[in-house]
């Protein structure tokens, strides 16, 4: 059993005006975050305002993409049948020093464990959205 | 200068039938609700002067009542410090608190966390409600070692509450072992089916006052001795993250959400832990009573799970919980019934009034709600006593 990315009949993240480079950069294959540039704050997510230093200057920045895996779950009863089951929601630490949301792929659940490297691998679900998941590095 | 939070009880409590399906409408519910609190207050229609509840203009308009104050906010521990504040400042005599949930369909839609549009950076993940959970379980795991058998002695003695309560919709459906949990089908891993939360419909209600009315009238008074409120972030659309904290001042992580609140409450109190007599905790998740006994401060960081684990958690024990089978089995009806139905479930066991599951003599009562994975926790003290 390896996890794979559900990515279709799921629900579709709407940009907004604060979020589009962010998915823009999806798009291309790049995890795209905030930085403050007074207190140098990696922000996720991407939001207008430092939560540390209140500087509202926040220029975009391309993560490598790869990390640790923080916390997860695998779950076996989806809520719709949209998502094949099992599937494993995790937060990822970036090594940039933000975390995410997001899904591990390409592994079984077994092999999953706290502190794993892992490196974003992106599925598109449609035209505009590409969602980064995240497999063992 | 003494609290004024002190001089604030609650002198009624009502729930309606709670059941998977009613077959009745929200409104109808809601309306059987406020009547049954203002009689068990011993109180008529027309003293109320002041609702708090996301429903209240609708049951005011039903009831009759005029022009009255009606505080548009969710009638949980959140809700009864509010009338407690409208009451010690003499903007209200008496308040209602009101909330149900019933009627044909509700039930899917009621569990769907992605429907809602701010979700753009988790609803595509399935990151449905027990995922959100797990999460900070796992994390705990992770640190502390916590086990599936610890998390598992958690949903079966409450379970076991449910089982032996006439009024839980899992009445009779156990008794429950550690092992009948841990084989429940896994939901989302480390939870089990029988560590999460139902869903159902029902409605309930509560009547407060100022202590010269309730010295004076017919309810049988549960004074306020503290209460506290912490929040973290919107529930639902950020990833919760144990070990996140605060930049200005405050270092309590995401994880122990509700510390500073039970502290502040036990302060206003006058108490420690070791004075409740009974924990009427609010349990969406197994893992969130031993997080709770954490963060409340009855154990250190990292002990809950050993703390729940030699039946000091069961009805006999020294911190029975959540004696109505809670969530998992006596109902979850909603956003806020379940929660204002911890604060009845303490005010009856103060009371003594428990059709079952008494827990004898016990004066002092802590409620909760709330949960790590929705990052927010309230909590409440109430006795039979005033201070």
């Amino acid at each position: 059993m390896i996890l794979a990315a559900n990515t279709s009949g799921i629900p579709v993240p709407r940009p907004t005006a604060e979020s589009e480079p962010y998915w823009t950069g999806c798009r291309a294959g790049v995890v795209k975050f905030r930085r403050c540039s007074d207190c140098r704050l990696a922000v996720f997510e991407p939001r207008s305002i430092c939560p540390r230093c209140h500087g509202v200057d926040l220029p975009w920045e391309e993560s490598a993409g790869e990390g640790q895996i923080y916390s997860w779950s695998v779950v076996w009863r989806p809520q719709t049948p949209a998502f094949g089951s099992p599937y494993a929601p995790a937060i990822v630490t970036l090594d940039e020093g933000f975390d995410m949301l997001t899904a591990i792929v390409g592994c079984a659940p077994e092999e999953i464990e706290a502190g794993l490297r892992v490196r974003a691998e992106f599925h598109a679900v449609d035209d505009v959205i590409t969602l980064p998941f995240f497999r063992p590095a | 200068m003494s609290n004024p939070l002190h001089s604030v009880a609650i002198v009624g409590a009502y729930n309606t039938r709670q059941a998977r399906d009613l077959g009745r409408t929200t409104r109808e519910v809601l309306n059987e609700a406020a009547l049954g609190a203002i009689a068990d207050a011993g109180l008529v229609v027309g003293d109320v002067d002041a609702i708090v509840s996301t429903s209240g203009h609708q049951v005011l308009f039903d009831l009759g009542l005029g022009s009255i104050r009606s505080v548009p906010s969710g009638p949980d521990i959140d809700g009864v410090l509010t009338a407690a504040g409208l009451l010690a400042t003499g903007q209200a005599r008496v308040v209602l608190l009101v909330t149900a949930k019933a009627g044909r369909g509700f039930d899917r839609a009621s569990v769907a966390p992605w429907v809602r549009p701010d979700h753009e950076f988790v609803a595509s993940y399935g990151l449905i409600t027990p995922a959100e959970f797990a999460l900070m379980a796992r994390r705990h795991m992770i640190d502390h070692g916590t086990t599936a058998t610890q998390m598992a002695t958690v949903a079966a003695a409450i379970r076991n509450n449910g089982h032996s309560n006439p009024e839980a919709i899992y009445h009779g459906r156990g008794p429950f072992t550690v092992d009948d949990i841990l084989a429940s089908p896994m939901v989302a891993d480390p939870f089990h089916l029988l560590e999460c939360a139902t869903t159902s419909q029902g409605g309930c209600a509560v009547v407060m006052t100022t202590a010269d009315r309730a010295v004076d009238g017919k309810g049988v008074p549960a004074w306020l001795l503290g209460g506290g409120s912490d929040r973290c972030g919107p529930s639902y659309q950020t990833s919760p993250s144990w070990d996140r904290v605060g930049f200005h001042g405050d270092d309590q992580p995401a994880g122990l959400v509700g510390r500073r609140a039970a502290r502040q409450a036990f302060g206003q109190a006058g108490l420690r832990p070791d004075d409740v007599d009974v924990c009427e905790f609010y349990d969406p998740f197994s893992f969130e009573i031993i997080r709770q006994f954490e963060a409340f401060g009855f154990c250190e960081v990292g002990e809950g799970g050993g703390f729940v684990s030699d039946g000091r958690i069961e009805l006999d024990g020294q911190f029975p919980i959540t004696t109505d089978g809670g969530l998992m089995s006596f109902s979850h009806a909603g956003s806020f019934p379940q929660q204002l139905q911890r604060v009845i479930r303490a005010v009856e066991q103060v009371r003594g009034s428990c059709q079952a599951n008494q827990v004898p003599d016990a004066r002092v009562a802590m409620c909760s709600n709330g949960g790590s994975g929705a990052l927010y926790t309230q909590v409440l003290l109430v006795s039979s006593e005033r201070v």
